[in-house]
């Protein structure tokens, strides 16, 4: 950059900026920009859903397949999960390490449950012959909803990982950032539900 | 060289921040499913509207309040990439619809449309 002249004029060369602050981890910004191409993953998933949405091949629509109250039960635990994992990164502010461990525990219950109730719904529709062979509506469902509940089932593996590496190593600053990490992930996938539950599932029940 | 990542992230962040958000995202998912299992509205395409437009609240309300975004953290880049990713999934979306809803109305074979006019 600047420091051409500083070479030139025969000085001793200087290898550092002379900007301002730089974020001196990458990680975090890295991150978010994996994230933002998991975002364009799903934008694709959407679009599929948009455009096949509406081909039932004579097969059942989601008016008649969707239960609502399931969803919605399935919807309060994703975002109560949420708010635990943020009460966990306040205890981390705070530095107490059993606190953090004890809200990451929480969070994993509710995004297990929420696993749980996605499998028992899967399971119900495909019992129904409602699978994902079914019509190209299906397929797609199967393809945006299941793309989805694996990347919570991921986040819980990722989860209940930490929570060994902090009860080894405690709070130091790689386990901080590897929360901070999760933070974003976990609370990145909450925000992808908010298009599943609205798209899919309430316009799908729309008659 | 001693470094705090909560620090790049953005600062800290605060129980009440937390809560803020929670609340708002709760009254913003309620509304809702009670206008679609209520079946507040009687035109399906005004329930279709005010649900995508509550979402688009939402996802609005979880970047800010959950995932602390805002125009200083790691210098406006995470800003900025989300900028970019968003301008890539309207275009994504809404190109998808708008060519495959005409590839569906325009191009369809005549043997088809009678099916699909069929009950």
């Amino acid at each position: 950059m600047s420091d051409s002249t500083a070479l030139t004029a025969g000085a001793a060369p200087r290898f550092h900026l002379t900007e301002p602050h730089h974020p001196e981890n990458g990680t975090l910004l890295g991150f978010w920009l994996y994230l933002m191409s998991d975002c364009l993953v799903f934008a694709a998933l959407f679009a599929v859903y948009g455009v096949l949405g509406r081909n039932y091949a004579a097969g059942p629509s989601g008016a008649d397949l969707f239960e609502l109250p399931l969803v919605a039960l399935n919807t309060s635990l994703l975002l109560l999960s949420s708010i635990t994992y943020g009460f966990a990164m306040l205890e981390m502010q705070r530095g107490r390490t059993r606190q953090v461990m004890l809200w990451l525990a929480i969070t994993g219950l509710f995004g297990a449950g929420f696993i749980g109730i996605e499998m028992y719904e899967f399971n119900h529709l495909m019992s129904q012959g409602a699978g994902p062979q079914r019509s190209a509506f299906l397929s797609s469902f199967f393809a945006l909803v299941g793309t989805h509940g694996l990347h919570v089932s991921f986040g819980i593996v990722w989860l209940v990982t930490l929570v060994f590496q902090l009860n080894r190593h405690g709070l130091i600053a790689e386990n901080k950032r590897r929360l901070l990490c999760l933070s974003m992930f976990w609370h990145f996938l909450d925000v992808v539900w908010i298009g599943v539950f609205s798209f899919v599932y309430l316009l799908g029940s729309l008659r | 060289m001693s470094h705090d990542p909560v620090a790049d992230a953005g600062g800290e962040s605060t129980f009440k921040g937390y809560m803020t958000g929670f609340v708002l995202a709760v009254i913003l998912t309620a509304i809702p499913f009670w206008l679609v299992m209520g079946r507040v509205f009687d035109k399906s395409s005004t329930t279709a509207f005010v649900v995508l437009a509550l979402a688009a609240v939402q996802i609005v309300v979880h970047m800010v309040y959950f995932l602390h975004m805002n125009g200083k953290a790691e210098g406006g880049w995470t800003l900025l990439a989300l900028g970019f990713t968003l301008v890539l999934v309207v275009i994504t979306l809404s190109g998808s619809l708008w060519v495959m809803y005409h590839l569906n109305t325009n191009m369809m074979p005549p043997a088809m449309q009678d099916m699909r006019n069929m009950p």
